[in-house]
């Protein structure tokens, strides 16, 4: 069986991402799963147990002391070097920011092919890979295949399931350095993430979303109470962003985030086609909007006119006193 | 300093966009074409620069049908110096791989110091194309900006990661795309719009731009489209106007289907 890479998302302080068991059930099955990893020098080998975990056969432990300093090529370089030493017939990668600047300039570093935010991929007969797409907001479902050759993959975060066997990893490291005059350096790395104890939005179960119907950021702090009493993620519209109730990394839309969870419910969202474009595959939708008219009740199964400001605090309520 | 800006035509997101479920294109009839709404704010950078420094050259390029000459006008009447539009029916169909190895050629011709980009198309949303076109000519690339700084070697800006931001820079010439982050196009004006119709619009073909035919400059494996299925259309499910007791009826709903 042919080997399949798989490059490893990892914390500045390099925890594995929750990206990764998605990823390597996606490799193993197309072939042999190789998780390649880049860090610091002297600490690439101890994610091995980890990755074995989650399905790793092999696991390639580049290191780099450019890690940090240069933007993406470290990444680019070992990827490079790892399809050297287990030649391979794809190469899936995050479909983050980063990791679609890794796989465009991969693919056409090494004169591959590139599939770009698969949210399924599975082989064919003739051992061709397969990978299906979520297009125009969930409107449409397309398959999509490479002629010939290695092909690179980009896969959205959250989109796959699968879990793989685990298995016992063998661990190879190996030292990478780079041509930095190609690629962009970097000056600082801020974290700000705040520590959260809610679920992350692409891959979360639940999602309550505001609009710009909570009227203010004040009033936002609804959404998030609801969104507390059910263990969800917090998400908006771009009219919510827009007038600054809550940071853009919160937008569901055609320009935010794509999101596919279980329950959505959209308080105060009139439902602009582009807020639907990033929800409409929802299990189950909820809506909760004054405005009888509003287009989000088209997609709603179940969708109440009223205040929100009355049925929240109602349902938040009724939540709470089953939890008990 | 000459700056290139990328724009894209797309099917407007206020409409209703669909796919040809035969070829897997998009169909470019069936809603109004505009240009991206991101390509707009990565021209409004280059403006902002060229209202700040003079001697800076703004050329807007974009590759499609014909149907793009009205987007590459409507760049030249928000301020663009020129446009140059890739119009070439091998191209119909492109992927990734082929339009960045296409638009890299366009860029090596016209010398610019830094391309500027949208982060992803509202149709496509690959988000790849700027840093392949970077790779294609050697050059350092910033994709995904939320603020740009231009200065005569150099270009910096901040990114967003999963866990932060990212401050970095490169030097020019150089690749950048950015996001929402960045601020609104201008709107044409009518002095824009009546010179707009003398400013240049050169349109090259693939033999135009030294490249061979599409088929042979494509790379090695190109991604096609096997199938495409539209997903039946959601329907409205109950709808009920709250007389009091909403709350509850919705928690009710939520545990009789086991969603909470």
């Amino acid at each position: 069986m042919t080997h399949v890479l798989a490059l490893i998302d990892l914390s500045p302080s390099g925890e594995i991402s929750n990206t990764a068991p998605g990823l390597l059930a996606a490799a193993a099955a197309l072939g042999t799963p190789v998780a390649v990893t880049v860090t610091a020098p002297g600490v690439g080998s101890v994610l091995g147990g980890q990755l074995g975990a989650l399905g790793a056969e092999i696991v390639f432990a580049a290191e780099s002391e450019q890690l940090g300093s240069v933007l993406i090529a470290p990444q680019i370089e070992a990827l490079a070097a790892a399809v050297a030493a287990y030649p391979s017939s794809a190469i899936l990668v995050s479909n983050t920011s980063d990791g679609r600047d890794i796989a465009g300039r991969l693919a056409v570093r090494l004169n591959a092919g590139l599939v770009i935010d698969a949210v399924a991929v599975r082989q064919a007969d003739d051992s061709s890979i397969l990978a299906t797409h979520s297009v125009f907001g969930g409107a449409y479902i397309v398959e999509s295949t490479v002629t010939g050759g290695l092909a690179v993959v980009t896969v959205r975060p959250g989109a796959i399931d699968d879990r793989a066997t685990p298995a016992t990893a063998t661990v190879a490291t190996a030292t990478i350095s780079v041509d930095a005059a190609r690629f962009a350096a970097i000056d600082s790395i801020a974290d700000t993430a705040v520590e959260s104890s809610r679920p992350e939005l692409r891959d979360a179960s639940i999602i309550v979303s505001g609009g710009r119907g909570l009227g203010s950021k004040e009033n936002f702090v609804l959404v998030e109470q609801l969104a507390d009493a059910l263990g969800a993620a917090v998400g908006a519209s771009r009219a919510a962003v827009d007038a600054g109730y809550i940071a853009q990394t919160a937008q569901v839309g055609q320009t935010g985030i794509t999101v596919s969870p279980n329950l959505y419910i959209a308080l105060g969202i009139s439902g602009a086609i582009q807020h639907r474009a990033g929800m409409q595959t929802a299990k189950t939708i909820v809506a909760i909007n004054k405005d009888a008219d509003a287009p989000i009740f088209d997609v709603a199964d179940f969708g109440i006119v009223g205040d929100v400001f009355k049925v929240v605090p109602q349902l938040i309520d009724a939540i709470n006193a089953r939890a008990k | 300093m000459k700056i290139v800006v990328l724009m894209k035509q797309v099917p407007d997101t206020w409409g209703e966009r669909t796919l040809d479920v035969t070829t897997g294109l998009s169909d470019r009839a069936a809603t109004d074409a505009v240009i991206d709404e991101i390509g707009e704010r990565a021209l409004e950078v280059a403006l902002t620069h060229r209202d700040a420094v003079k001697g800076t050259e703004v050329v807007v390029v974009s590759m499609g049908p014909a149907s793009v000459t009205a987007a590459l006008r409507k760049g030249l009447s928000m301020g663009a110096d020129s446009a140059i539009h890739v119009l070439d029916d091998g191209l119909v169909g492109a992927d990734a791989w082929l339009t960045s190895k296409v638009l890299a050629a366009v860029v090596a011709r016209s010398g610019a110091d830094v391309v500027v980009a949208g982060n992803e198309s509202t149709d496509g949303r690959g988000g790849v194309v700027p840093a392949m076109i970077a790779e294609h000519l050697g050059l350092p690339h910033l994709s995904f900006l939320n603020d740009v700084t231009l200065t005569p070697g150099e270009v910096s800006g901040s990114r967003s990661t999963d866990t932060g931001t990212l401050q970095a820079h490169a030097a020019l010439p150089a690749v950048i795309s950015i996001t929402e982050g960045l601020p609104e196009a201008r709107f044409p004006n009518f002095k824009g719009i009546m010179t707009a119709k003398k400013k240049p619009l050169e349109v090259l073909s693939l033999a135009d731009l030294g490249l061979a035919a599409a088929s042979t400059v494509a790379g090695n494996g190109r991604s096609v489209v096997v199938s495409t299925v539209q997903r039946p259309a959601r329907t409205a499910g109950t709808k009920t106007i709250d007389e009091g007791n909403a709350g509850v009826e919705l928690a009710e709903f939520l545990v009789a289907g086991r969603l909470i």
